[in-house]
């Protein structure tokens, strides 16, 4: 049937419901509740900040924002695929039984992530406020930042949904890729410690291009330049376009599948 | 897209039927559905193994159902009438020919889609009606309907999983049929809750029927009672069509070769 706004409305109530039923089921009898999702991202800054600081003796000024900033944005990235590659499989149960968009599945999983990374910002300003960075003109990039995130997550989350109905060695695998793409991100150290050649190989790195949009505007307070905003968009559209074609390509063989 | 454009033809062009099914076939792939991991694609690929074993659930179906007919589907246990409701459902799609409806489908095939443990009645409602394409406002009004219905009042904001499996059937059964729908699918293996509820479901069953006009599906093995709900049948045996035409017919043609 064709795609109506009726369709969307319906389609954006489910999505409504849907986030809100893991937002509930998330901090379930959790003392602290909703407040981990602040605290959980504070915590870690701190003993990566202690770690790498005293250990490792990087020397980057400001290191606890630009870790936390990074920290962050990338746990956005990791932790909606990770959970984007379950998205459909989990869904099985109603595929099964209703007729639905399952678009909606791989689309709710980083819809949440993005909430809650939302709130994970909250920790991000309180360590600004310790360090007494002072945000430019230029945090209002932050929103385009996000819309390109959001379409390179989604992108990302709907290709693994996809082929992990097919193939569950995908669920495994990404987990190990998610590893090594941490590592090879200068999230905890600073480009110029790689060699010139793995510099070069960043440049296809758009989780690079990501983070260090996020550390520019909030910690630099350097504009991004229009090249900058085209590598991150361009990056996020081919993954959201290549997504949405092997999604629609496959999704009427799920249900034979999950 | 052809598929998009041949609905909206449909629209224009079919006048009163509802549900037309097109040379429908549906073919399950035995060897691949047992398929979970690369290394074992790759090993039948090789072997060429990989596209054998063929199951022919359903093999080239027409039907057309006008509106406000009621029409029943009989057929033993495994001889495709699933099948056939969850293409008309549009939950499965077939593997050739077309299939297009008209209208809201309330499909009574399996309930509860979404239902989770650990979230309260109330919610599980609102999670339940959005997937089954209500809108909020529609649920808004007829929450009250719904859980009286269901005699759940008390415990609307317990969690599900402290829900005896007859209260969950209800509510269930309750949430699917709030809406008056255009075409209504009901599974005769559908018995929900007790004797006193499973009255009440017929009640209201019976009532779309007679009072709105809806268009209903039924399917069952039990042939007394699609002869007296129903006006017309088909029976298909081995997802092949056996014959259709008015329901005592049909029904008098099941039961005959069942040795009945």
């Amino acid at each position: 049937m064709a795609y109506t706004r009726d369709n969307l409305k319906k389609d954006a109530f489910i999505l409504q419901m849907l986030v809100s039923r893991d937002f509930k089921l998330k901090y379930r009898r959790s003392f602290l509740g909703i407040a981990w999702s602040i605290l959980n991202p504070l915590l870690m800054m701190i003993v990566m900040a202690a770690v790498f600081s005293h250990v490792f003796r990087f020397d980057i000024p400001n290191f606890p924002v630009y870790l936390i900033l990074g920290m962050t944005l990338f746990s956005l990235m990791s932790v909606s695929t990770n959970a984007g590659v379950l998205s459909i499989i989990n869904a099985a149960p109603l595929i099964k039984k209703i007729r639905v968009n399952k678009l909606l599945f791989p689309l709710e999983t980083v819809l949440f992530e993005l909430l809650n990374y939302a709130l994970s910002l909250v920790a991000v300003i309180l360590v600004m406020l310790y360090f007494q960075i002072t945000p430019t003109i230029n945090i209002l990039f932050l929103p385009l930042l996000l819309v390109y995130v959001f379409m390179f997550c989604t992108g990302l989350s709907l290709i693994l949904s996809a082929l992990s109905v097919f193939f569950r060695d995908m669920i495994y695998l990404w987990g190990v890729v998610i590893i090594a793409w941490t590592y090879t991100t200068p999230i905890f150290y600073h480009i110029d410690l790689l060699e010139p050649w793995m510099q070069k190989v960043m440049l296809f790195n758009p989780m690079f291009h990501y983070v260090n949009y996020i550390r520019e505007i909030t910690l630099w307070g350097v504009t991004p330049n229009l090249t900058n905003n085209l590598i991150c968009f361009g990056a996020a559209l081919i993954t959201l376009i290549i997504g949405l074609l092997v999604f629609r390509k496959t999704e009427k063989r799920f249900i034979l599948y999950v | 897209m052809s598929r998009k454009s041949a609905q909206a033809q449909f629209h224009e062009t079919s006048g009163n039927n509802v549900v037309v099914l097109e040379n429908v076939s549906m073919v399950f792939n035995k060897a691949s559905e047992s398929l979970g991991s690369l290394k074992e694609y790759v090993i039948k690929l090789l072997k060429r193994q990989l596209f054998f074993d063929k199951f022919l659930a359903l093999d080239n179906i027409s039907l057309t159902i006008k509106k406000g007919d009621v029409f029943g589907i009989v057929g033993t246990n495994g001889s495709g009438k699933s099948t056939l409701l969850k293409i008309i459902a549009g939950v499965l799609e077939p593997s050739s020919g077309s299939c297009m409806t008209k209208g809201t489908i309330a499909p009574l095939i399996e309930l509860g889609a979404g239902f989770d443990p650990e979230l309260s009645a109330r919610e599980n409602i609102y999670l339940n009606g959005a997937l089954l394409g209500y809108k909020k406002i529609f649920i808004d009004q007829h929450f009250d309907e719904i859980v009286e219905f269901a005699e759940v009042k008390d415990f609307l904001d317990l969690p599900m999983k402290n829900f005896s499996s007859g209260m969950i059937a209800r509510l269930a059964f309750s949430v699917a049929t709030v809406i008056v729908p255009d075409i209504l699918i009901v599974d005769e293996t559908l018995a929900v809750g007790d004797m006193f509820f499973q009255e009440k479901c017929e009640t209201r069953i019976r009532k779309l029927i007679d009072v709105d006009h809806v268009t209903v599906l039924f399917v069952s093995h039990d042939t007394h009672q699609v002869e007296r709900i129903c006006e017309r049948a088909i029976w298909i045996e081995h997802g092949v069509e056996q014959t259709r035409g008015p329901a005592p017919e049909v029904c008098q043609a099941y039961r005959s070769s069942h040795g009945g």
